[in-house]
C-alpha cells in the first residue's frame, strides 16, 4: 500500500521530467543570478592564445561543467577563476571576470584572499604533509583566529560536509597521505570548503580515482552546491551529464556552446557540440 | 546522422545495423499486413496460416532490436542524436510489433468470417481503401525513418484522420447490415474488428512517424494537436 502510494505520488515529477523540452523547466544560465560574470576574457600563455573571447555567466549555487577535447581551454579557464596563473610571469588575462561587481583579471585584491573566496581541488589528490586534522586546519588559521574548540568543529564540519568524517574521525593525527586516493581528494575538498568559500572550483576531481569514490565525490558535489557555487571540469561526459545542472563545451579556446545540461546531452544546438558528444569528433 | 562518421567504427557498425534490422523489421510487418488484407478478401487458408506463423518472426525482430538497442546503451552511453536514435527505435519496434499482432488478428478474423459467410468480406470496400491509407502511412513512416525525412514523417500524421473516417464509414456500413439482416451479426462483429485492426494500424504508423520528427528535432510531439506540430516544424 505504501510503496503503491510512493509510486502514484513520484508520477507526475517523472512524466514532466521525461517530457523533454516541452517541460524543461529549468531556467536557462542567463536567467539566473550570476556568481561570475565572464567578459569577453583572452588569456595567453605568452604568444600564444589559450582563452578566446569567453563571455558567460556562472550561475550561483549551480553546478556548471566545463567538457571539451584536451587542450580546449577548459582548465585553463578554470585557473583564470582564481588567478592560478599569477604565479607564471608569461601568462596573462585580459577581459572581466566580474564576482560582485569586482574584476578578478584587474583587481588588487591579494590573490590568497581571493582563492579563500574561489577554492579549488585538482586532478591529483594534493593532502600535505600532515595531519588529516591539520591539513583541515592550516587554511583556516591563515584567515582566522579560532579558539581550539571552535577549530574542532570546524574540522569536524568541513569532514562531515564532504562525506569523508565518518572515515577518518578515530584517525584525525595520522597523516593526509595516508589515506585511499578518494579520501584524499574528499580531504582537499574538505581542506577547500573549510575555508568557507564561495565558489569551488574542481578541475577533474574524480579522473584517478576508483567507480565508489567518485560515486562518492560527485554525491558531494551535488550536496555542496546548496551552499556554493560549482565549477567541475571533467573529461568524463557522462560525469558533466550526471552532477551538472549547466555545461559548456569548449574548443581551441572558443566556448562554442553553453546551455542546460540536458539539453546539450539530449539536443544540443550546435553540430560542433553533437559531433563532441556523440564522439564524432576528428 | 551526423555528417561525419563516429570515430569508434564498431559504434558506427552497431548503429547502421541496428537501423537496418527495424528495416527489415518493417518490411516483414508491411508484407504482413497486405497478406492478411489479401486473406481477410480471399479467405485464402494457406495465406490466412502463413500470416499467422510469421508472426513468430516479426516477435524475434523486436526482441533482438530492444536487445541490440539495450547493448549499445549499456557500451556506448550514447548521447545527442545518437541517444534519441536508439530511445526511439525501442519505442519504434514496439509499435512495429503491435502493427504485426494486428496483420495476424486480421487474419485470425478472416479465417473465421469465411468460415461463416465469405461472401461478407466482399462488401466492404471502405476496409480495403482504409487498409491501403494504412499501409501507405507505413511505408512513409518507414521510409522517413530511413532518410530521417522530417518533412515526410509530418505528412503521415496528416494522413491519421483519413483512417479515422473510414474506420467510421465501416462503422455505418455494419449498423445498417446487421439491422437489415440479423444473421449476419457474428460476422459484422468480426468485420468491426478487422476495421478496428487496421484503424490501429494507421495509429501505430503515426506514432513510428513522431518518433522519426523525435530523433530529427529532438522535439516530443507526442500527444501534440497537428496544428502545434507543424508551427514546432517550421521554426528554425
Amino acid at each position: 500500500m505504501e510503496s503503491s502510494t510512493a509510486r502514484a505520488a513520484s508520477r507526475p515529477a517523472i512524466h514532466t521530467a521525461m517530457r523533454g523540452e516541452r517541460a524543461a523547466e529549468v531556467a536557462a544560465p542567463s536567467d539566473l543570478k550570476p556568481k561570475l560574470k565572464i567578459n569577453g576574457l583572452n588569456f595567453y600563455y605568452g604568444g600564444f592564445q589559450a582563452i578566446k573571447n569567453v563571455t558567460m555567466d556562472i550561475p550561483e549555487r549551480k553546478v556548471t561543467a566545463f567538457i571539451g577535447p584536451s587542450g580546449c581551454g577548459k582548465s585553463t579557464l578554470l585557473r583564470t577563476f582564481n588567478r592560478m596563473y599569477s604565479l607564471y610571469p608569461d601568462q596573462r588575462a585580459e577581459g572581466e571576470i566580474l564576482m560582485d561587481g569586482e574584476n578578478l583579471v584587474t583587481t588588487r585584491q591579494d590573490v590568497s584572499l581571493i582563492r579563500a573566496k574561489i577554492g579549488m581541488v585538482f586532478q591529483k589528490p594534493t593532502p600535505f604533509p600532515m595531519s588529516i586534522y591539520d591539513n583541515i586546519a592550516f587554511g583556516v588559521r591563515l584567515f582566522e583566529g579560532l579558539s581550539k574548540r571552535e577549530m574542532d568543529e570546524r574540522v569536524e564540519w568541513a569532514l562531515e560536509r564532504a562525506a569523508i568524517w565518518s572515515e577518518v574521525k578515530d584517525k584525525l593525527s595520522q597523516s593526509g597521505q595516508s589515506l585511499s586516493g578518494g579520501q584524499q581528494q574528499r580531504l582537499c575538498i574538505a581542506r577547500c570548503i573549510a575555508i568557507k568559500p564561495e565558489v569551488l572550483l574542481l578541475d577533474e576531481p574524480c579522473s584517478a580515482l576508483d567507480p565508489i569514490s567518485t560515486a562518492k565525490v560527485e554525491e558531494l558535489i551535488h550536496e555542496l552546491k546548496t551552499d556554493y557555487t560549482v565549477v567541475i571540469v571533467t573529461h568524463n561526459m557522462q560525469q558533466a551529464a550526471r552532477v551538472s545542472d549547466y555545461t559548456a563545451y569548449m574548443y581551441l579556446g572558443e566556448l562554442i556552446e553553453y546551455d542546460i545540461t540536458d539539453r546539450i546531452f539530449i539536443k544540443p544546438k550546435k553540430a560542433a557540440t553533437e559531433d563532441y558528444i556523440t564522439g564524432r569528433f576528428g | 546522422m551526423g555528417v561525419t562518421e563516429h570515430i569508434s567504427k564498431q559504434f558506427e557498425a552497431d548503429l547502421d545495423t541496428t537501423r537496418t534490422r527495424v528495416l527489415q523489421m518493417g518490411g516483414l510487418v508491411e508484407a504482413q499486413i497486405l497478406a492478411a488484407i489479401q486473406a481477410f478478401h480471399t479467405g485464402d487458408p494457406a495465406l490466412i496460416a502463413q500470416v499467422i506463423e510469421n508472426d513468430t518472426r516479426v516477435n524475434g525482430y523486436e526482441v533482438a532490436i530492444d536487445g541490440a538497442c539495450n547493448h549499445i546503451v549499456v557500451k556506448r552511453q550514447p548521447a545527442a542524436s545518437d541517444l534519441r536514435l536508439i530511445m526511439a527505435i525501442s519505442k519504434i519496434v514496439t509499435d512495429l510489433e503491435r502493427i504485426g499482432d494486428e496483420a495476424a488478428k486480421i487474419a485470425r478474423m478472416a479465417r473465421q468470417i469465411h468460415e461463416q459467410n465469405g461472401l461478407h468480406a466482399q462488401r466492404f470496400p471502405a476496409i480495403r481503401h482504409a487498409s491501403e491509407i494504412a499501409v501507405k502511412m507505413l511505408r512513409q513512416s518507414l521510409d522517413s525513418f530511413a532518410r530521417l525525412d522530417v518533412a515526410s514523417a509530418a505528412e503521415v500524421l496528416k494522413e491519421d484522420s483519413a483512417i479515422d473516417d473510414e474506420f467510421r464509414s465501416v462503422l455505418r456500413q455494419l449498423i445498417t447490415y446487421m439491422m437489415e439482416d440479423p444473421r449476419t451479426i457474428s460476422a459484422s462483429l468480426e468485420t468491426v474488428w478487422v476495421a478496428k485492426a487496421v484503424e490501429r494500424i494507421g495509429d501505430h504508423a503515426k506514432n513510428i512517424a513522431e518518433q522519426v520528427i523525435y530523433i530529427v528535432k529532438g522535439t516530443d510531439v507526442r500527444h501534440t494537436s497537428f496544428a502545434d506540430i507543424e508551427r514546432e516544424l517550421s521554426r528554425e
